[in-house]
């Protein structure tokens, strides 16, 4: 690892997507993700690859679905709205088993929203944005660091389970700038017998979605949810703080996680007994490690950049054992760290 | 000499061959149906067939094959080549 | 004497029954791209992008590597294909309702960056796969199940004029409407399509070939009258002839 470097979020982001081996971007601008093409504008020719501005975020990511197919590492990236019209697509790469790399800058919504980070894409990225029983592999960065590290992680777990994966990440985090250490460029790559290349030496290679009859569309998706059960069997990745010890712990990914830190690191020493669960892929999502919490806490506090959602499944996950507060602010405008801390002083002193 | 198979299986009996052939020696095939239920084509006057692959470049289900005499061995068998 | 083929199936074309419909030309415009493939000794090398309608399942039909794209994508997933592929041949396959209507943005634009690829349009003015209702392309007064009681310009428009359209564009290398209604048109046709396939190997750009094609059973006609409709009804509104055409 090199020195570090002062870097943005986004120009993180495409910075690991060429080192992890990817040299074929289609993109379209919307604010706040509008530098990542920007940056493979200038440096994809450098390295020997493509960037190709799309006419619409659905040719954009159809694009992406036609360079999959011959076996490229490829990316497309948006904001909400443009997740809301790539969401076909991107339930078709998962049945047609094609791995690619999508990246969210989240920003408020409903609608056109606003321009600021938020968090309310949580749905649209764990729960099928898109049709039918497909599952999309859900990273959630929260610092410029994870946007390179998970940007890299991201193009090898999609390559590993022919799989899109998505990079769940927000303004804040797409727009601030970190100093960033550098990783060696990806020089492995998997073989890709099923890519379409030209059927020179082999029978034909067919990608594709489509199974007109019911009996073997049944049986493509038995094969899809097995691998989604290895995948959530094996891909989980969270962290914890200070919950060992801890009465009420806060429960945060990407950009609220770092609010929830500094609120947990002032509540204790305040001597409350406040712990952290990070999920880093939201799916799979920390079920499992949430129960086992619930069952010797007092309580969760969930904390999101949006009106509550994630809050769901950690509802899902803990099924009563213990209670499940939210605070969070839609639209776009931060969470402050006072809001979270007197909440957390709250729930705390409604337990004593 | 020439002469046409028919693949009668693949045949579905949409008659357009019967309509393009030049010399109109073809037509459907008299108290036949196929394994699909369709009724086939048949040459009627195989012997007056020129070879010409009209009938088959006509077909869309690629039911019929062409063989001609070949007028010397360097006779080009350019397969579809243009009418 | 010995005795020759002259006519068989081409190599690139899979030895199976299609699901096409009786008469329905599909299946002699799947057999002249076939043709021109081995003809042009590229099966091995080329990528075909089937789309969605009747000729959704031209991915099973052609012996080669197929993607299948979505409804009105296929320009963009072969822009995908090509730019990833550049050495290979990259065609797509799509009919009047993919193209003309749900993905009229991806094949302009696809156009107008004169992407290498060659495109096959099959105009049959209805939409076949889902069971006959009007099309961009269907004819002002063409009885479908969604204009029964004919399409209606005033509600409607009048239907498009793709070659034309594509045609103004600097992109491409070479736009041309064709029919296989009668045997020397197939044979244009073939022609055509060759030529779309050699402009894309010389590195020429986008090639458009528009092949006026029927469909009896939508149409309610038998095969050989569909045929006659070509002419009557599609051609009188549809030209044929060569719209654009860079010098190779």
């Amino acid at each position: 690892m090199s020195d570090k470097v002062l870097l943005k979020g986004t120009e993180a982001c495409a910075m690991g997507a060429i080192l992890a081996g990817c040299r074929h971007y289609f993109g379209y601008p919307i604010t706040p993700q509008t530098e990542i093409p920007e940056y493979f504008a200038k440096y994809m020719p450098e390295a020997g690859g493509v960037f190709l501005q799309a006419e619409s975020e659905i040719a954009a990511i159809s694009m992406v679905y036609g360079a999959a197919a011959t076996g490229r590492r490829t990316m497309t990236s948006s904001s909400g709205p443009g997740l809301s019209l790539k969401q076909e697509t991107i339930s078709t790469l998962s049945a047609a088993e094609l791995p690619c790399l999508i990246v969210n800058v989240a920003r408020g919504g409903p609608g056109l929203g606003c321009i600021q980070g938020a968090q309310s894409d949580y749905f649209q990225s764990v729960k099928g944005g898109g049709h039918g029983d497909y599952r999309l592999l859900t990273l959630a960065p929260n610092s410029v660091q994870e946007m390179m590290d998970l940007s890299i992680l991201g193009f090898e777990l999609a390559d590993k389970y022919r799989n899109p994966v998505l990079i769940l990440s927000d303004g804040v985090i797409g727009q601030m700038m970190e100093p960033v250490g550098i990783p060696e460029a990806v020089t492995f790559f998997p073989e890709k017998p099923w890519a379409a290349t030209g059927a020179k030496g082999r029978g034909k290679n067919l990608i594709n979605s489509l199974y007109l009859d019911a009996a073997r569309c049944e049986e493509h998706n038995r094969h899809l949810q097995a691998k989604f059960a290895r995948i959530a069997e094996s891909e989980l990745r969270y962290e914890e703080f200070d919950t060992e010890d801890a009465e009420l712990v806060l429960v945060a990914y990407g950009i609220s996680s770092r609010i929830a830190l500094s609120v947990k690191n002032r509540a204790r020493a305040e001597g409350l007994k406040v712990g952290l669960l990070r999920p880093i892929t939201l799916w799979p999502f920390p079920s499992e490690a949430l129960r086992k919490l619930a069952d010797r806490v007092k309580g969760l506090l969930v904390v999101e950049q949006s009106a509550g959602q994630m809050v769901e499944d950690v509802r899902l996950a803990v099924c009563g054992r213990a209670p499940v507060a939210f605070h969070g602010r839609p639209g776009g405008v931060m969470i402050q760290m006072d809001d979270v801390q007197a909440k957390v002083r709250e729930l705390l002193a409604g337990e004593a | 000499m020439a002469r046409t198979v028919f693949n009668e299986d693949r045949c579905k009996g949409c008659g357009l061959c019967i309509e393009a052939c030049p010399k109109k020696i073809l037509a459907f095939a008299e108290h036949r149906l196929n394994h699909n239920g369709y009724q086939p084509v048949a040459s009627l006057r195989p012997g007056e067939c020129t070879g010409c692959a009209i009938c088959a470049r006509t077909c869309p289900d690629v039911v019929i094959s062409v063989y001609r005499e070949a007028r010397s061995a360097a006779e080009a068998t350019v397969q579809g080549a243009d009418l | 004497m010995e005795e020759k083929l002259v006519f068989s199936r081409p190599e690139a074309l899979v030895d199976m029954p299609t699901h096409y419909c009786p008469g329905c030309h599909h299946g002699i415009i799947h057999r002249l791209v076939a043709e021109v493939i081995d003809e042009l000794k590229v099966r091995e090398s080329t990528i075909g992008v089937a789309s969605v309608g009747c000729s959704i399942l031209a991915y099973d039909y052609f012996n080669l590597d197929m993607v299948g794209a979505l409804h009105g994508r296929a320009p963009a997933v072969a822009t995908g294909v090509k730019r990833s592929q550049p050495g290979s041949v990259v065609f797509t396959y799509q009919g009047d309702g993919d193209l003309a209507a749900i993905g009229t943005a991806e094949i302009i634009h696809a156009a107008g960056r004169g992407e290498n690829i060659t495109v096959l349009f099959i105009n049959n003015a209805i939409y076949g796969m889902t069971g006959g209702q009007m099309a961009p392309t269907t004819l002002g007064g063409q009885r479908t199940q969604t204009s029964p009681a004919g399409r209606d310009p005033k509600l409607a428009g009048n239907p498009l004029r793709m070659s034309e359209i594509i045609a103004a564009l600097s992109g491409p290398s070479y736009v041309t409407r064709t029919a296989v209604n009668k045997p020397a048109r197939i044979s244009q046709t073939r022609k055509a399509i060759k030529k779309a396939f050699e402009l894309q190997l010389a590195g020429h750009g986008l090639g458009f070939v528009e092949v006026l094609s029927t469909c009896p059973t939508n149409w309610g006609l038998s095969p050989v009258e569909a045929g006659q409709w070509v002419d009557s009804h599609m051609i009188p509104y549809y030209p044929l002839g060569v719209f654009k055409e860079v010098e190779a």
